[in-house]
């Protein structure tokens, strides 16, 4: 929280046209995302049918399932791009996320990074990390910003992290595919977020750098929570402590990998035999 | 390891020269040639140079305004002309105050009002023969309309060409608002036979040759004003928006409050850019508000470069230098020009001029 006005606050938010403020997380009590009977239709077709999904405080979460199972639509939920038609979704215990707008739910610490790799193409590597910086990101505090020495340590141990330092200088829109997603991955690792989402991340990365990826999400799991969506079974056998199988809209089944991949239904619907 | 941040200059050395240069011309030598140096003489600049020099100047303000929203937001407006016309208008009613009793019919009211058998002016004409009051409507009016205007649409999250289209519609329905009679602004004759401003008279050189210089120190104003924001962190936000909207989003800006910004500022420089406009053109009416000549002004951008800094001044004069040499020379062939103009550009030079000189120069190194 940057600022005293945000204090006052109530935890619901602020209408659609309000600034963006929102209250603290507050995890005291269990979990740090909690969707419960989530339904969305489209048209008729339920992309999500009483979804109902914990996840733990620092817990990373892998889910997979088969295309049009509701994976993106969970993350429009998450995120406050899409409303659901029935169900309730907290972040933290008091932050419900039905009622409050994307950059709102951003500013309270989720993190989204897109199945597309989706990066300022016109604008540097450091202008992209110094955009996504947590900050008071409304219009005034923006026009008066300055970069204190902090923001540059904070910017600079980012580039290190996402080994772009020395493309730092470069236009986003220059970089390879895999580059993309890791100056995305640092965008949300500048927002300091608790929640992170991720939507196919290793997508379209070489061996070598999914190797990494997987090492890089490893060091953030404890310090935050991270939800993978992701396609690439080896991917997440390396990183997956718990996996969740979404079918046509709802959990199909939970549990470890092993137990998972024992799992007849999933066998049938996903895995193939 | 820390990066070190390249730190650019608020203006480039060649740019405080040409800045400098601008100002010497249009301050000193040009105001100078026209009023001292006596007609006749080889080096006197006539009124007609001056007038039309300083109508561009005003067009090319409100091509930086349409840059600032189109260039680097990237929200098409077509119908920038209203913004442009109501600080025309909103100035227009001072000069009308300040004719005084000389109009033809001898009255405290304007001509137009004596004739619609008026007898007291209408309301929205209070306080309109304060100069001080006139200044802060050509703000203030742009300013509203622009601040209502985009709330509604960018509340409702209109984008692109729907957006486009809406501003059209908008500047269509001021203009039959102001074809109105009842509306109180001279209907479709809007105002003229201005007499002065100020109390100097309008047309003498030395007031003419202040408003040129006022029109010159707005447009560097204005440009200014551009590459301050375009070099904050709201100016990164601004291509932002016109690049990924939805990452941004998700980053935690909400993209209202900029857009809002952007948009209100804009229209608030086309406004004073029409206030600086009717007293060196002498008039002022609706057509200024027709869709055509909101499009005009999206075609001067677009003709010098979207995003560059000088492209819109460059599109602005030499669409309108040309405009001024088709209309005398080949009246009925103008429109056909500009639009094959506008397809050459769209089709060839994506950045306009300014990126083809660019694509030259670099061609040369």
């Amino acid at each position: 929280m940057s600022n005293a006005a945000d204090e006052d606050l109530v935890p619901s938010g602020a209408p659609a046209i309000g600034h963006v403020a929102t209250a603290a997380v507050d995890t005291s009590h269990g979990p740090i995302l909690y969707l419960d009977d989530i339904t969305v239709s489209f048209d008729g077709f339920k992309a999500l049918d009483k979804l109902t999904l914990t996840v733990e405080e620092g817990e990373l979460r892998c889910i997979i399932g088969p295309n049009g199972a509701g994976k993106t639509t969970m993350m429009d939920v998450i995120t406050g791009k899409t409303r659901p038609d029935e169900g309730s979704a907290f972040f933290g215990q008091s932050i419900d996320l039905t009622r409050l707008t994307e950059p709102e739910i951003a500013h309270a610490g989720i993190g989204r990074k897109f199945q597309k790799p989706t990066v300022f193409e016109n604008h540097t590597v450091f202008e992209n990390l110094e955009l996504a910086m947590k900050t008071d990101k409304r219009v005034r505090a923006t026009l008066r910003s300055r970069l204190g020495q902090e923001d540059l340590d904070h910017i600079s141990e980012t580039l290190s992290t996402i080994d772009l330092f020395d493309a730092a200088d470069q236009l986003a829109g220059l970089l390879s595919h895999g580059q993309k997603q890791w100056l995305e991955i640092g965008m949300l690792l500048m927002q300091e977020p608790r929640l992170l989402l991720l939507d196919e991340p290793v997508a379209g990365m070489t061996d070598e750098e999914t190797a990494k990826t997987a090492e890089l999400l490893h060091s953030l799991e404890g310090s935050r929570s991270i939800i993978v969506v992701e396609h690439d079974m080896e991917f997440i056998d390396e990183i997956a402590r718990t996996v969740t199988v979404l079918h046509e809209g709802s959990v199909l089944a939970e549990g470890s990998m092993e137990t998972i991949k024992a799992d007849e239904r999933v066998i049938e619907v996903y895995l193939g035999r | 390891m820390r990066y070190a941040p390249r730190s650019e200059p608020f203006f480039s050395r060649n740019a405080w020269i040409a800045l400098g240069a601008f100002a010497m011309v249009t301050l000193v030598i040009v105001p100078a040639l026209y009023v001292f140096v006596p007609e006749g003489d080889p080096f006197h600049v006539s009124a007609y140079t001056v007038t039309l020099a300083g109508k561009i100047m005003c067009y090319c303000i409100v091509a930086v305004a349409m840059n600032l929203i189109w260039g680097y937001a990237g929200i098409l407006s077509l119908g920038h002309g209203v913004f442009f016309a109501l600080g025309g208008y909103a100035f227009g009613m001072y000069l009308m105050r300040q004719i005084g009793r000389e109009g033809q019919y001898q009255s405290d009211l304007p001509d137009f009002m004596v004739f619609l058998d008026w007898k007291a002016f209408p309301w929205q004409w209070t306080g309109s023969e304060h100069f001080l009051w006139a200044a802060a409507l050509v703000v203030l009016a742009p300013g509203l309309l622009a601040f209502v205007f985009g709330v509604f649409a960018f509340r409702s999250r209109i984008k692109g060409v729907y957006f486009s289209i809406i501003t059209q519609a908008m500047t269509f329905a001021f203009m039959l608002l102001f074809f109105r009679n009842d509306t109180g602004f001279g209907g479709n004759n809007g105002f003229t036979d201005f007499k002065r401003v100020l109390g100097f008279p309008i047309t003498a050189p030395s007031t003419r040759a202040v408003l040129f210089a006022l029109s010159a120190i707005a447009l560097v104003g204005s440009l200014v004003l551009t590459r301050y924001l375009i070099r904050s962190k709201v100016g990164r936000v601004l291509t932002a928006i016109r690049d990924s909207e939805s990452r941004l989003m998700f980053s935690g800006y909400n993209p209202l409050w900029y857009k809002l910004f952007v948009w209100t500022l804009s229209a608030v420089i086309c406004g004073v850019a029409g206030a600086l406009y009717v007293p060196q053109v002498g008039i002022i009416n609706p057509s200024e508000m027709s869709p055509a000549n909101s499009i005009e002004i999206a075609i001067w951008v677009a003709v010098g470069g979207r995003g560059t800094l000088l492209g819109p001044l460059l599109g602005a004069s030499v669409v309108n230098g040309a405009k001024s040499f088709f209309t005398q020379s080949f009246p009925e062939y103008w429109l056909f020009f500009l639009g094959l103009m506008f397809i050459l550009v769209t089709l060839f030079m994506p950045k306009g001029l300014t990126g083809l000189a660019a694509r030259i120069l670099g061609r040369f190194k």
